[in-house]
């Protein structure tokens, strides 16, 4: 019993093993790749910068780039916590009210397939603050799929369990509080996913949007104004860690998620075999 | 078919806990699902529907246990103090119908806790509950870590901790293998027998309506009636031999002719 238990422990070990070191391979085989080309090809470094020479820059302008970075995430962040509490209330609203549902879900719905990179320079004209601005263009892009997701799991709750509530008398409060937010939890985990990679996505187009008007000081901002300089390594510099926030935002969804929905969901359980 | 429209006697002898009379429904879509449902259920009786599906048998579960209004006839709570519906009716689906986040403790609590009664005041009923269908040692685990029959009888356990009067039961076990199946069987007419509630069970299973019940109503579809009330007279407990007796195969005989009966008037319409 034990030593199957031991084999079936190095089976996982081998597992995470694996999963971490080929991305990590595939990583190296590129980057030394780049770097070679630009060594081998003589290049000019306003055109292609090797990663050394980005790595570099990152490094001697981070006292540009920092702050850049801490703007973007503040953006980011403050833009899915509002579109978290803001597309779960609508989603709940919805829920509960098919009047709400009718009045409002079309123009979510407008909302959500105007281009954002066409509102924006209206809503930076409309609104005093830039920043408000900002927040306002990245909220847009990020919330839409938390309400839906949210929307469809509190609505797709088994009937038998919908009868059962109603047999005992639960009531329109204790089935949403027992029953219907607990069914859109994994729905509502997608949707966050989702909407936390569109929030920095919203972020970035929201400040290039607002970027000419010279009060942006997030990355998107700092990379544009290095294209315009021609300072290609400042600009890759951004975009890496642009690419970093990315990634660190879909790590840690996928942890929330996974915390959240381990103990009871299929997609969070390991497949026995 | 006029025999049928006359109301059936309880033919076990007890006092009705529940009578239907000329009992209808119509759907919004306009297709009729039953017409002029009447029977008895007397306290404390075994009684099973039995028909094919499509003939209206969980609709009249769902008329009992006030989930939907028949559009025509009425429900007579001839049983209880006060004349009315009683609060305390447990309800058993064909699929277990458990919410995957909640752990087995927190399913069969349900009830309890939409009445608004606390997690700790009622441990002790819940873990007696569970030990009444075996799954004490399963307290905290989740739905998905339990078997088939395993699930079914924490649904079964969510449905007798409100100590009820009435159990509906809708196909309950017509989703398991035989085995898993006569075994839940044979548990539930265990319980029964110690605590009398009275059950409406519907099954499309002659041999489990056979085994299980006092008395068979025998229903025929489109629109749903009753075709045929078999009384079964063999006492209990009903033991694996009662499976084999002659009775037995009297009784399955008798509601089959019964069921083959109400089909062939179906199809000569």
């Amino acid at each position: 019993m034990s030593e199957r238990r031991d084999e079936e422990a190095t089976r996982t070990r081998r597992r995470w093993f694996l999963a971490i070191l080929v991305p990590v391979a595939t990583l190296v085989v590129l980057v030394g790749g780049w770097q070679l080309y630009v060594s081998l090809s003589g290049v000019a470094f306003y055109i292609l910068p090797s990663p050394g020479r980005v790595f570099e820059t990152l490094i001697a302008d981070w006292g540009i780039l920092g702050p850049a970075l801490v703007a973007t995430l503040t953006l980011t962040f403050e833009a899915l916590a509002l579109a978290v509490v803001g597309g779960v209330l609508l989603a709940v609203l919805m829920a509960q009210s098919r009047w709400a549902e009718l009045a409002l879900y079309p123009y979510a719905v407008i909302l959500q397939v105007t281009p954002v990179v066409a509102i924006a320079p209206l809503l930076l004209v409309w609104v005093p603050s830039t920043q408000a601005a900002l927040l306002i263009l990245a909220w847009i892009v990020a919330f839409f799929p938390i309400l839906t997701n949210t929307a469809q799991g509190l609505k797709s709750v088994d009937h038998g369990l919908l009868a059962l509530f109603d047999l005992y008398g639960a009531g329109r409060w204790r089935t949403l509080i027992h029953l219907r937010i607990p069914n859109a939890l994994p729905y509502f985990m997608t949707g966050l996913k989702i909407g936390g990679g569109l929030a920095l996505i919203g972020a970035v187009v929201a400040e290039l949007a607002a970027g000419s008007s010279g009060r942006g000081s997030g990355l998107a901002f700092r990379l544009i104004e290095a294209n315009f300089r021609s300072n290609a390594p400042r600009a890759f510099a951004a975009l890496v860690l642009l690419s970093l926030t990315g990634i660190a935002i879909f790590f840690a969804t996928s942890l929330i998620s996974w915390l959240v929905l381990r103990r009871w969901h299929e997609s969070a359980a390991l497949r026995e075999r | 078919m006029a025999e049928a429209a006359r109301p059936v006697a309880a033919a076990e002898g007890r006092a009705p806990l529940v009578s239907l009379r000329g009992v209808g429904k119509r759907f919004a879509t306009g297709t009729e699902a039953l017409r002029d449902v009447s029977f008895d259920v007397g306290a404390g009786a075994f009684v099973s529907l039995l028909g094919p599906s499509g003939c209206g048998k969980s609709t009249i579960l769902r008329l009992i246990a006030g989930l939907a209004e028949p559009s025509a006839g009425d429900i007579r709570w001839t049983g209880t103090a006060n004349g009315a519906r009683p609060a305390d009716i447990g309800f058993v689906f064909q699929e277990p119908t458990l919410m995957p986040w909640a752990t087995v403790f927190d399913n069969v609590r349900l009830p309890l806790r939409l009445r608004g009664e606390g997690k700790s005041a009622v441990r002790d009923r819940v873990m007696a509950t569970l030990r009444r269908v075996g799954l004490e040692a399963f307290a905290a685990a989740y739905p998905r870590e339990l078997s088939g029959g395993m699930k079914m009888r924490v649904s079964l356990a969510r449905a007798l901790i409100v100590e009820p009067q009435l159990l509906l039961m809708d196909e309950p076990f017509a989703a398991l293998d035989e085995i898993t199946r006569s075994r839940l069987d044979e548990d539930l007419l265990a319980l029964w027998q110690a605590e009398r509630w009275t059950v409406v069970f519907v099954t499309h299973s002659v041999f489990e309506s056979a085994y299980l019940s006092e008395r068979i109503l025998v229903m025929m579809p489109r629109p749903g009636r009753i075709a045929a009330d078999i009384a079964v007279g063999a006492p209990y407990p009903r033991d694996a031999a009662y499976r084999t007796s002659p009775a037995y195969n009297a009784v399955c005989r008798e509601a089959s002719a019964a069921l083959d009966a109400a089909m062939a008037g179906e199809l000569a319409r």
